[in-house]
């Protein structure tokens, strides 16, 4: 009884303060701007579709979410597939200089992204590379690949042993094994994973904002520009807004409850 | 779980080593040159031996920069965890209540950090936000563009918004694992609700704990798009933190050399912290199998 009597409240409260900022960004969303600046309304009284409109209909903006879509998914891919045999190996095997691997893998994953932004501009404008997806989906595997080897790691350290030693023995070769038994197993584990990548990929900003120009700018650049420049379009931008937080908010549904697991690089 | 030794394994990590590599080593490589550099525009470049690191480390705004880092992430912390632990056991333990409390919990983990930023700064404003307008109804000015209290606030408020519900989720996973019979042995003690949590539950919470104070660490150390959508570094310096200040220097200025000397210099601070982020996980690790 007396657990109910101060969870509910404290949980209520909690929740009501993550969800009123986001609720502010969605109604605004649906107001036109004279209603924004001239009149202070909790609902929109006038709900609007024109922000979302302008967004949809205007190449410059809807394109950033096309560019941010094709970096993101290449840069999953990548990472999920060189992470695999990665994450395979340290689970299962004891080699020369492992742990210091290790170590080093997870320091990228906590190397301050403003560091590298200068020499990543420089590496990628020296090989031609500045301004296309695959630079920004090669510049997030930074942190994303080490943090894929991490989570992996974690979930192939629950498959046992003596499911490896009896395929080998039933005559499956190494590659036949990983794909056919072992990858099945760990489906979970590869899933998030790769929610993971997704959604880490999809929020940074400040890499993907510097290797980009023209052709492969995201959506959280144009964004950012938008506001210094024209300054005052809260309507447009707060549309702009919702919908990046749209892919994430359908997505965590799924991993609802590998979450915790996913921010402990894999170790809870 | 036992490993065995094997030197092949490497081949399989290979494929990791060539794209991290070229992706950290090379461009850290270059950040490494310039910080012993200096160039007069154009490609010439001059030896300059540790000219920089010494101006820098005598530069009041390097100091600057790191004080109001080490009070933000300090004041973070400080709020975050005992929210977190706080709101992780007021959860509901299981039902549809449990899983929705969860996935609008994790729903800010998910929004692109300068959308954080956009969020925070349409919600403040005292002419079209709601926090802002109801601060001003009730007659207290708020102006985060030009009160420098004023923005450390809502910079603060926006992160424990933001973060909260990581370290939450992480003691929650944590709560879930301790058995029932344990809640049970302690009521048949009688023992009153602080002994649980001080004797049960949080030392079955230290494993999540250190993961989630390290994170939350390391993640505010190094904190940029938020603040630099919401404030700007401003008004004035008051919310420039390092990594602000670092790209202003680096993109803004293009100051290479004192830029890649900071780097240098921050990038080892971020090392030292990893280094003792993996010898008490990993120790930790050991102390307590997976289950």
């Amino acid at each position: 009884m007396n657990k109910l009597r101060i969870s509910a409240p404290v949980m209520t409260a909690y929740l009501l303060f993550l969800l009123v900022p986001i609720y502010w960004l969605v109604t605004m969303s649906f107001k036109s701007n004279a209603e924004i600046l001239g009149s202070f309304t909790l609902f929109p009284e006038n709900p609007t579709l024109e922000n979302y409109r302008t967004i949809l209909t205007d190449a410059s903006w809807y394109m950033g979410y096309v560019n941010s879509f094709i970096y993101v998914s290449l840069n999953t891919v990548i990472s999920l597939l060189v992470a695999l045999p990665a994450a395979y190996a340290f689970s299962r095997y004891r080699f020369m200089g492992d742990n210091h691997l290790f170590f080093w893998l997870l320091t990228n994953r906590m190397a301050p992204p403003a560091v590298f932004a200068l020499p990543f501009f420089q590496l990628y404008s020296s090989v031609s590379l500045f301004d296309t997806h695959i630079a920004v989906a090669l510049a997030h595997c930074l942190f994303n690949v080490p943090l894929a080897v991490w989570i992996l790691e974690g979930f192939m350290r629950g498959v046992p042993r003596e499911i490896d030693e009896t395929a080998f023995i039933d005559g499956y070769g190494f590659t036949r094994f990983f794909a056919r038994i072992f990858i099945p197993m760990i489906a979970p584990g590869i899933g998030v994973a790769a929610f993971f990548c997704f959604m880490f990929s999809w929020v940074e900003l400040l890499l993907s904002r510097t290797l980009t120009s023209v052709e492969a700018k995201p959506i959280t650049a144009i964004m950012t520009r938008t506001v210094s420049a024209s300054g005052l379009d809260w309507g447009v931008l707060a549309a702009a807004g919702v919908l990046t937080i749209i892919p994430g908010a359908i997505v965590i549904y799924f991993v609802r409850g590998y979450i915790a697991k996913g921010f402990a690089l894999g170790r809870v | 779980m036992q490993r065995s030794t094997n030197q092949r394994a490497w081949f399989l990590v290979l494929p990791v080593l060539v794209l991290v590599a070229f992706s950290s080593v090379i461009p850290m490589m270059t950040v490494v040159n310039y910080s012993f550099q200096d160039s007069f525009g154009g490609n010439e470049f001059f030896w300059v031996g540790l000219e920089w690191y010494r101006e820098l480390l005598r530069s009041e705004r390097l100091w600057d920069a790191l004080g109001r880092q080490l009070l933000f992430s300090s004041i973070i912390l400080l709020i975050e965890i005992p929210l977190g632990i706080l709101v992780a056991l007021c959860m509901p333990k299981k039902g549809w209540l449990a899983s929705l409390c969860l996935v609008l919990m994790a729903l800010p983990l998910l929004i692109p950090y300068n959308v954080v930023g956009t969020i925070w700064q349409v919600f403040g404003r005292a002419d079209i936000g709601l926090l802002g307008r109801s601060l001003s109804d009730l007659g207290i000015s708020f102006n985060y563009a030009q009160n420098a209290f004023d923005a450390w606030a809502i910079v603060v408020v926006m992160d424990v918004w933001h973060w909260t519900s990581l370290v939450a989720l992480l003691a929650y996973a944590g709560l879930r694992s301790i058995p029932v019979a344990y809640y049970q042995a302690a009521r048949i003690d009688q023992a009153s609700r602080w002994s649980v949590f001080r004797f049960i539950e949080l030392p079955k919470m230290r494993g999540v704990l250190i993961i989630a104070v390290l994170l939350r660490f390391m993640d505010s150390f190094m904190i940029y798009t938020e603040p630099f959508v919401l404030t700007g570094g401003g008004p004035g310096n008051a919310t420039t933190f390092l990594s602000i200040d670092l790209v202003k220097m680096a993109l803004g200025q293009f100051d290479l050399g004192p830029a890649a000397a900071f780097s240098l210099m921050y990038f080892l601070a971020i090392l030292l912290i990893s280094y003792v982020f993996y010898t008490v996980m990993i120790s930790s690790d050991k102390a307590e199998p997976q289950s």
